[in-house]
């Protein structure tokens, strides 16, 4: 079953100057997936969560939500959904405590059921002894996590989390990962917007690569990087390195070799077979260190758009 | 499945949590509503007139009895905008903090109405405050009685809202940097031409400025007020208030409700 579908989205800024931030962009999100949106800054991610979310009105096309179309029933898609969006949106004027208790009340909860859910809250997410703090006196971290902690409060069905770990510092950054995926382990479908592949490699199952407003990719990381990453680069360290580029000339499967100070450094194709292959070439010259680098989603953007997506 | 709450269940939530952050700013609350009548009513009602210096209005009327209405309608309608366009102005700015509001399950336009609603609330609560303020200090005899107890009602519920309905328009329209240029330029000008000091009726020497406060909500408030506490002193015909404060609640209200709209749908 489908969580979200969204089917060619347009969304049109009327200037000046006249803005293109979708320009026709359809994905089928299944139910209970860790989907990313990767892509760079401006390429669309968050004007699609804004439209899926009933934040930003569509130019055209359509999003279907847990099975409501989001223009024509934005409150029966508001109340299937939970939303951490980039900006810190907290409540300053109360604490962490009220943030999620008055949260729960916006969702219909009863008093004692709302006071009950922030308190249990309070205490997964580890921020029970912040409870009377106010948003403002929190870390990036700590605050991202709270976010993510009102956004689930109302037991969604889809969670949208856009650009999630922008700003945070590592450690944050892994501990709210662990947060994600244990919510995926409850059921929850979870859309993330994110522009480190790190984060759209480790975290999500399937993901689109979205640029200048259209989807250029989807697939698996692994299916992406398989067909689109292009080359394996593999580091070696030799204890004795001469001659050892001339034995691997006729080798089918690699591409390019270099000299290294301790070794080669050599390209490969990306068949499964090429590395057993060249290693046993480069085993009589003393091979001590491998070091293999797999295609990552930064080649894949790369070989897709020529750019870094980073630029 | 069905998980859309109760509209009304949203909106209990809406008022907690204003109620909670009125109450944790409550005596600023009580101080600021009660400082500026407090001082005017201290000037013109106790020391000008010990002084020697009081001013003597048209018939049998005190100032002190011109100004109790006036007084009550001005503590109404500041109260009343501020406590809508004050954190409206911040919660649409930068912050966007109404965006976990906006996200409740619930038409759009709940939360300005709730927000109207609750700003009502404190307009006539700080009505209520300066009442005693201003019958009670004044070395001057004020002369009130309530003529109509039904009639107050609607006047203190039609001054609250309308007051409140200015407030969220003002609240979508301004950011929050242009606060002070929103009390020099709308509120201040409001007051002193909003009949709080003088009756309408007084100003028929001075034509044009007759027909041009007409624009002004307050005109119908005070006058409203005089027409409901202040019988003696002469007022608008109450159908001309009523009318007018509905009205241009009404129109608030929908202007408010739209921008506030437009502010959070892209």
């Amino acid at each position: 079953m489908s969580a979200v579908v969204v089917d060619q989205l347009v969304k049109r800024y009327a200037g000046p100057p006249p803005v293109t931030a979708l320009d026709g962009i359809s994905l089928d999100i299944a139910a209970g997936q860790i989907y990313g949106l990767l892509g760079p800054n401006g390429a669309g991610k968050t004007t699609t969560i804004g439209i899926c979310t009933s934040r930003v009105r569509a130019t055209g096309g359509r999003a279907v939500i847990a099975g409501f179309d989001v223009a024509a029933a934005p409150v029966e898609v508001r109340a299937r959904i939970g939303v951490v969006s980039q900006a810190i949106t907290l409540d300053r004027s109360c604490t962490i405590r009220e943030n999620l208790e008055f949260h729960c009340r916006y969702f219909g909860m009863n008093p004692a059921d709302a006071r009950g859910r922030a308190r249990e809250l309070l205490d997964r997410f580890r921020i029970a002894d912040r409870a009377d703090a106010l948003p403002g006196q929190l870390s990036g971290g700590l605050a991202q996590r709270v976010q993510l902690a009102r956004a689930i409060s109302h037991r969604p069905d889809v969670l949208f989390l856009d650009e999630p770990t922008a700003g945070l510092d590592p450690q944050s950054r892994l501990a709210l990962w662990d947060l994600v995926r244990s919510l995926q382990a409850e059921g929850l479908t979870i859309v993330l917007t994110t522009h480190y592949m790190e984060e759209a490699d480790e975290l999500t199952e399937r993901l689109a690569v979205i640029d200048h407003g259209k989807v250029l990719i989807e697939g698996t990381p692994e299916q992406l990087k398989r067909e689109h990453g292009g080359t394996t680069r593999l580091d070696t360290v030799l204890s004795d390195g001469s001659g050892a580029a001339a034995a691997l000339t006729g080798s089918e499967s690699v591409q390019a070799v270099h000299a290294t100070e301790r070794g080669l450094r050599l390209t490969l194709d990306p068949s499964p077979d090429a590395l057993a292959a060249v290693l046993a070439r480069l085993a009589p010259f003393g091979l001590r260190e491998v070091t293999v680098v797999e295609p990552s989603l930064e080649t894949v953007f790369i070989s897709l758009t020529g750019r870094d997506l980073r630029e | 499945m069905n998980k859309v709450p109760p509209v009304m269940a949203v909106v209990r939530g809406l008022w907690r949590r204003d109620l909670a952050v009125l109450r944790r700013e409550g005596v600023a609350f009580a101080l600021r509503t009660v400082m500026n009548p407090l001082l005017v009513v201290f000037v013109f009602t106790y020391v000008l007139p010990k002084s020697g210096q009081g001013f003597q209005t048209a018939g049998a009327t005190s100032f002190a009895t011109v100004l109790t209405p006036g007084l009550i309608a001005v503590a109404m309608i500041f109260t009343g905008v501020a406590a809508v366009a004050l954190p409206l102005s911040v919660e649409l700015g930068a912050t966007r903090e109404i965006e976990d509001r906006i996200l409740a399950p619930a038409p759009l336009h709940t939360i300005p109405l709730a927000r109207i609603a609750f700003g009502a609330v404190q307009a006539i609560l700080s009505g209520a405050l300066v009442f005693p303020i201003v019958t009670l200090l004044p070395a001057t005899p004020v002369d009130v009685h309530v003529a109509s107890w039904p009639l107050l009602v609607a006047m203190l519920l039609l001054a609250g809202w309308t007051s409140a309905a200015l407030g969220l328009f003002l609240g979508t329209v301004v950011k929050p940097a242009q606060i002070g240029l929103l009390f020099a330029l709308v509120l201040t000008p409001i007051t002193f031409l909003g009949c709080v000091y003088y009756p309408w009726a007084s100003l028929q020497p001075i034509r044009w400025l007759q027909i041009g406060v007409l624009i002004n909500p307050l005109v119908y408030m005070s006058e409203g007020l005089r027409t409901a506490l202040t019988a003696n002193v002469p007022h608008l015909p109450v159908a001309v208030s009523v009318t007018a404060l509905a009205g241009l609640g009404v129109l608030f209200t929908g202007l408010g409700v739209r921008t506030f709209r437009r502010r959070v749908i892209d």
